[in-house]
């Protein structure tokens, strides 16, 4: 508790503790990020590729994702932003690159960190792999992947699908 | 972070352990500041509404009239069970950590009463209108727990019901 | 005001511990509602969701929801914080302003994810209740006992409602606790939260409905026999247990005058009461007659409480009563808050 001008702020803290499930839809996505395998999610109605897959659901067709299909590795810079400023948590040293990929084969861009180059070298439709972490370090997560890197290939054309109606 | 504390297969999911937590701090405006602050000093404040009855916790607007209340009364530290639960177990954050009874209590001199516990003992030490006692806090100034919680008073025969 | 009735409904069997995620547990029963109105998901003018972020353990979970119902061309949807029922009440309002024809309701609740009583405790006052943690059964059992006290209720009649909530619910296959059971039995079970016993508290499943909605010539288009809605009405109590009395519910009383629910015979009426006593101080509020009106002939939220989607699924089974010619006329009934403070009661009539 303390107090200013007469007003008192009490601390009260609320916490819960849940038991949080991904869903059966993207079990193949997360097992394969334990594997060192890149699984997106096809729909069936309108044939878009999801990376990740998110709730295992075609947001458009309001279907559930059935097909697997294994994506990438290497993809293309969608759009990024250059972090340069410090905050709490933060694991990466500044400043550093975030950038939107769209995975070779599917249509919708996820995010990750872009090492191995400078910030200023960054650039929409700039190739780039996947360096995953120690195989002793993979689990259900991107984190597996440690961060992408230039290929070094020539530029490409963005193919994404999933604006278009 | 290891692959196990973030998620194992269960079934057909993955599925990870997950808290959820909001260290909120809350600015209780003036006439709960009153409030909060006097039980910090030790001492139990309500306020009287237009129909005369007397709330404790206060009321900070006359739930008939909507007008801001401004007429406090200091009560003692005892007062009545209007009715009780049995907590059998306890659950986390609970006033207490062994089996306890909830109670709506009518502090003596105030009408609408406040939720508290009641360390009890045992649920056959309950009975609705028997008579309980403040239990302070050893450290005072959180809110409302600065109310430990309410013991039985042995010594007032009966109490009311 | 536009005729607007309920003319087709979904819901899923209620399961415990399911590993579906909240928008996995929607798009099955959307999806069915939509088939059975016979309609395309672009045919409907209006969304409205009922659910709880606290029991998905997800800030802002309903956003994602969308995804379960297909945002693609943008719609028009909405979203209550609480039960669907209260989600019911806002398509029903969007359907009388004249801008839509069809309007779709849907809730979940994934109620065994998480501590249930603590996360409905979030609901209590935050500076005097909350952060003793009462829980939810705890306060409903000291609303319990100021009953008993006052010789509104008997433990019997607590056990009596339980006893014919899981018989009927032997016919209904979303329920989940069903079977014959005794009052002696019942009333030889130990107390869990005195004066409740096991049997006086609701079952927490994960569950999810949906209804379809539709005005005037288009609702009779889509259905034989619309579940039309004659009367509805909602009210809260304050939230201080305390300042209320706890052994009459004056806001369901409110609400059913309101509803109308008193103005002819009522066949069935779907009753959202979390616990036993409940069932009791509702049904004499709204003034039914257990002996004329049969309550909760589903078995009602005793044997299975999607928390959310609870007060939803009653307006679920009391138009399937009305489509089905079991009612020609029904009442749906939600709580929402400790010890039934807030109360929506709606009578529906088929032609």
């Amino acid at each position: 508790m303390s107090e200013a001008d007469g007003i008192v702020r009490l601390r009260q803290p609320i916490g819960v503790e849940y038991s949080w499930s991904a869903g059966p839809n993207a079990t193949s996505h997360l097992s394969g990020l334990m594997n060192g395998k890149l699984i997106g999610k096809r729909c069936p109605s309108c044939t878009l590729v999801y990376f990740p897959p998110r709730n295992g659901v075609c947001p458009k067709c309001a279907a559930i994702l059935a097909e697997d299909v294994e994506v990438g590795p290497k993809g293309t810079i969608s759009t990024f932003c250059v972090v340069n400023v410090p905050f709490l948590g933060q694991k990466v040293k500044i400043p550093y690159v975030a950038a939107q990929i769209v995975l070779d084969g599917a249509d919708i861009s996820m995010q990750h960190l872009i090492q191995e180059c400078e910030a200023d070298e960054v650039r929409i439709g700039m190739r780039v792999e996947p360096v995953w972490k120690d195989r002793s370090e993979w689990g259900p997560t991107l984190e597996s992947i440690a961060h992408f890197r230039p290929t070094g290939e020539p530029d490409a054309a963005l193919g994404s699908k999933a604006g278009e109606s | 972070m290891s692959g196990a504390s973030i998620g194992s297969l269960h079934g057909d999911s993955f599925v990870a352990p997950l808290e959820v937590a909001y260290p909120y701090s809350r600015t209780v405006g003036t006439a709960l500041s009153r409030f909060f602050t006097s039980l910090k000093e030790g001492r139990l404040e309500g306020t009287k509404g237009s129909d005369g009855r007397v709330y404790f916790p206060p009321a900070e607007f006359d739930p008939q009239t909507g007008e801001q209340l401004t007429e406090w009364v200091t009560l003692p530290e005892t007062g009545h069970v209007v009715t009780w639960a049995w907590q059998s177990t306890p659950a986390p954050d609970q006033p207490l950590d062994r089996p306890f009874a909830w109670a709506l209590i009518a502090l003596d001199g105030a009408d609408v009463p406040l939720l508290h516990a009641v360390d009890a003992g045992s649920i056959d030490a309950m009975s609705t209108g028997m008579a309980v006692k403040v239990r302070w806090a050893a450290e005072r100034g959180n809110g409302i727990t600065d109310i430990a919680c309410f013991e039985p008073v042995s010594d007032v025969p009966g109490g009311r019901s | 005001m536009r005729d607007v009735a309920i003319v087709a409904t979904a819901q899923r069997p209620s399961q415990i511990g399911t590993q579906l995620t909240s928008v996995e547990l929607i798009l099955p029963v959307v999806a069915e509602a939509v088939k059975n109105a016979g309609i395309q998901r672009q045919d409907v003018g209006f969304w409205c969701h009922g659910s709880c972020d606290y029991m998905s353990g997800q800030p802002f979970s309903f956003v994602a929801a969308v995804d379960a119902i297909g945002a693609w061309p943008p719609i028009v949807e909405s979203h209550v914080e609480g039960d669907g029922a209260l989600a019911l009440y806002e398509a029903w309002v969007k359907l009388q302003t004249g801008e839509c024809d069809i309007a779709v309701v849907f809730a979940n609740g994934k109620t065994t994810s998480g501590p249930i009583d603590r996360i409905l405790t979030l609901q209590a006052d935050p500076y005097f209740v909350t952060p003793l943690w009462p829980g939810f059964d705890a306060m409903a059992a000291l609303q319990a006992r100021a009953c008993l006290d006052a010789g509104v209720v008997t433990e019997e009649q607590m056990a009596e409602v339980a006893v014919r909530s899981r018989r009927d619910a032997k016919s209904n296959a979303v329920a989940h606790l069903k079977g014959d059971y005794t009052v002696d039995e019942l009333l030889s079970g130990p107390y869990t939260t005195a004066p409740l016993r096991a049997h006086d508290c609701s079952v927490p499943v994960d569950g999810a409905n949906a209804v379809v909605l539709a005005a005037d010539d288009v609702a009779r288009r889509l259905a034989k026999r619309p579940a039309w809605i004659r009367g509805i009405d909602h009210r809260i109590d304050t939230q201080r247990l305390g300042a209320r009395s706890l052994t009459t519910s004056d806001s369901t009383r409110i609400a059913a005058e309101k509803a109308g629910v008193g103005r002819d015979k009522v066949d069935v009426a779907e009753i959202y009461a979390p616990y036993t006593h409940q069932e009791l101080l509702l049904r004499s509020a709204m003034g039914l007659d257990a002996t004329t009106t049969a309550i909760n002939p589903s078995g009602g939220a005793l044997v299975a409480n999607p928390a959310m989607a609870a007060g939803l699924a009653r307006f679920v089974e009391a138009a399937e009563a009305v489509f089905a010619g079991r009612a020609d006329r029904a009442v749906a009934h939600s709580t929402s808050g400790p010890c039934l403070q807030q109360n929506l009661v709606c009578v529906m009539e088929g032609d």
